[in-house]
């Protein structure tokens, strides 16, 4: 079965900046995929480019086995597309958005029912509210129903859970999952570290190139050293101590603990974690525990950011 | 205490129509505090925020903001805190510069205050290289940092920071929260609100706001202690899930 997006060497640029710099990806069918960085990484400027809104300067790009340039208008007729933006009209109600959404693609509400029916269920109580005085988590619902409305093979989310609670997040990826089981390809990006888990393969974009593009367990397993987790009450002094320590490469909070690699790539886990529990011992930190813990995906992508970081200056 | 806190909530409560927006909320925040101010979209914090900063009238109950009266001194207070938001707080078409010159303008701070204090601020952040530099040009966790030390250029007592590291990446949104330790070991106050389930244990307290209420309020170990969780999420979730359900008002 040919991949439902294919990206070969797209580039995009605006003036000085390259939004996109020579990025190839492929996703299979059926899959949920994950585009996952910061603002300004690179994601909005290729979902526009894979739902034919603007052109890539250079490199090419396939979604549906159709060429995103030559077969737009085929195109079209088969994506469902998600903007960042809440781009509903406000001052309608939400019953009314939709049934617009389902005129543009020549449908009804009517007709597609059913397809939409685990989401719009959740929306039918409050159909005849303004679509611009419902709540976040209810916002994203109608988003999602209207990009669903004319039955796309694919859809393309961008940031569907950015400024969403937890909890509403939480929901938001639970439809998802539902949609794919149903056998539609859905592509999301995301600002959420701990959202890559819920994908079934994520690219790790920052400043428009993919940092590493496989399944989110492979990625938090190819943390290339021992990764420990140092926990105090007083975090704060414990991180400025960690940071003081010669042996520490990094340091970062992460909930209530602190992750930590050292410096000395030959060093075994268990020689590291009794040096850190003789530094803290003597340093004051009676409470302090130190003990070794799987790296996630987002330890990978902040190590990648740093060495990315670190070849530009030595270059 | 109560007289010394940076913010005192008692009963505060905001009404649009029939819907209780805030619906007696009692709180305290003491000083040089880093207070997380949690809750699903559309459980009241926007109205409790805007009432605290002096931009919204409350309809019931009473609250102290830097010591000054929400319904009588709303003018001290703005003069006494500082705000930054991530949908909106530097001007884009300014230069960095501009930018610290505008909010010292506004601040009523002396223009010898504001060359010292955009030089200081600058070299702190190591920004001195892009003081000429557009605000739009600059990189956006830079330009949060920025946002941040200009919202501490009057010096406040308080901070209130409206989901500061939204869109972050995850190296300068941990430098943001360096900064935030920082401000509070020097006595500000910090109020911030955050969907990062991972920062809000990073505050000193939280407090989590469902439907209108504060359904809890406390130190994240202890309220992690009190569900039997291991993570302010679970708690998070635990509380909110019945209210999820229902679409709020945006209010």
């Amino acid at each position: 079965m040919t991949d439902a997006v294919v990206v070969d060497g797209v580039t995009k640029r605006f003036g000085a900046t390259a939004a996109l710099a020579d990025v190839s990806f492929a996703i299979h069918p059926s899959e949920l995929f994950g585009f996952i960085g910061p603002d300004g990484a690179g994601k909005t400027t290729l979902f526009r480019i894979l739902t034919t809104l603007i052109a890539p300067d250079a490199g090419s790009a396939r979604v549906l086995d159709l060429d995103v340039i030559r077969d737009l208008w085929a195109l079209r007729q088969r994506i469902g597309y998600m903007a960042g933006r809440f781009s509903l009209y406000p001052d309608l109600s939400v019953e009314e958005n939709l049934s617009f959404f389902a005129s543009v693609f020549g449908t009804t509400i009517g007709a597609e029912r059913e397809r939409i029916a685990p989401i719009y269920s959740q929306l039918e109580p409050f159909r005849d509210r303004r679509a611009g005085a419902l709540s976040g988590g209810m916002k994203q619902k109608l988003a999602l129903c209207c990009a669903l409305v004319h039955r796309p093979d694919i859809l393309f989310l961008d940031e569907p859970t950015t400024g969403v609670d937890a909890v509403s997040r939480r929901e938001f990826w639970d439809l998802l999952a539902g949609l794919q089981r149903a056998g539609l390809t859905a592509v999301v990006s995301t600002p959420y570290m701990d959202e890559a888990d819920r994908c079934d393969r994520v690219a790790l974009i920052q400043h428009g190139r993919l940092l590493a593009v496989d399944a989110p367990a492979a990625i938090a397993r190819s943390f290339d050293r021992p990764l420990l987790a140092a926990r105090s009450e007083r975090r704060h002094d414990l991180l400025r101590a960690l940071r003081e320590y010669p042996h520490t490469a990094t340091a970062y909070p992460f909930g209530e603990s602190i992750h930590v690699t050292d410096r000395r790539g030959d060093i075994a886990v268990a020689a590291q974690q009794a040096e850190l529990r003789a530094y803290f011992a003597s340093s004051g930190f009676a409470d302090a525990t130190v003990e070794p813990i799987a790296p996630t995906v987002e330890d990978v992508f902040m190590a990648r950011m740093n060495a990315g970081a670190a070849a530009e200056t030595t270059t | 205490m109560n007289g010394d806190a940076a913010i005192v909530a008692k009963d505060l409560t905001r009404s649009f129509g029939r819907f209780v927006a805030c619906d007696h909320i009692s709180f305290d925040v003491r000083p040089g505090e880093v207070f997380g101010f949690l809750g699903a979209n559309g459980a009241g914090k926007t109205t409790a925020i805007r009432m605290l900063t002096g931009l919204l009238k409350p309809s019931g109950g009473q609250a102290t903001v830097a010591g000054f009266d929400v319904y009588t001194q709303s003018d001290s207070i703005k003069r006494h805190i500082g705000y930054m938001s991530q949908r909106f707080s530097l001007y884009e078409d300014l230069t960095v510069a501009e930018n610290i010159r505008l909010y010292g303008g506004i601040y009523d701070l002396a223009d010898a205050a504001i060359r010292d204090r955009t030089a200081s601020m600058l070299s702190r952040l190591g920004f001195e290289h892009a003081a000429h530099e557009f605000v739009r040009a600059i990189p956006l966790g830079w330009r949060q940092k920025l946002a941040f030390s200009v919202a501490l250029l009057h010096e406040p007592r308080i901070v209130f920071l409206d989901e500061p590291t939204s869109g972050v990446d995850p190296v300068t949104r941990r430098q943001f929260w360096e900064m935030i330790y920082e401000t509070a070991a020097a006595g500000t106050t910090v109020f911030v609100t955050t969907h990062y389930m991972d920062e809000a244990e990073y505050c000193d307290r939280i407090s989590i706001m469902v439907a209108g209420r504060i359904g809890a309020i406390g130190a994240p170990h202890d309220l992690k202690r009190q569900c039997g969780v291991n993570s302010i999420d679970e708690v998070f979730v635990r509380l909110v899930r019945p209210a999820a359900t229902q679409p709020g008002s945006e209010a």
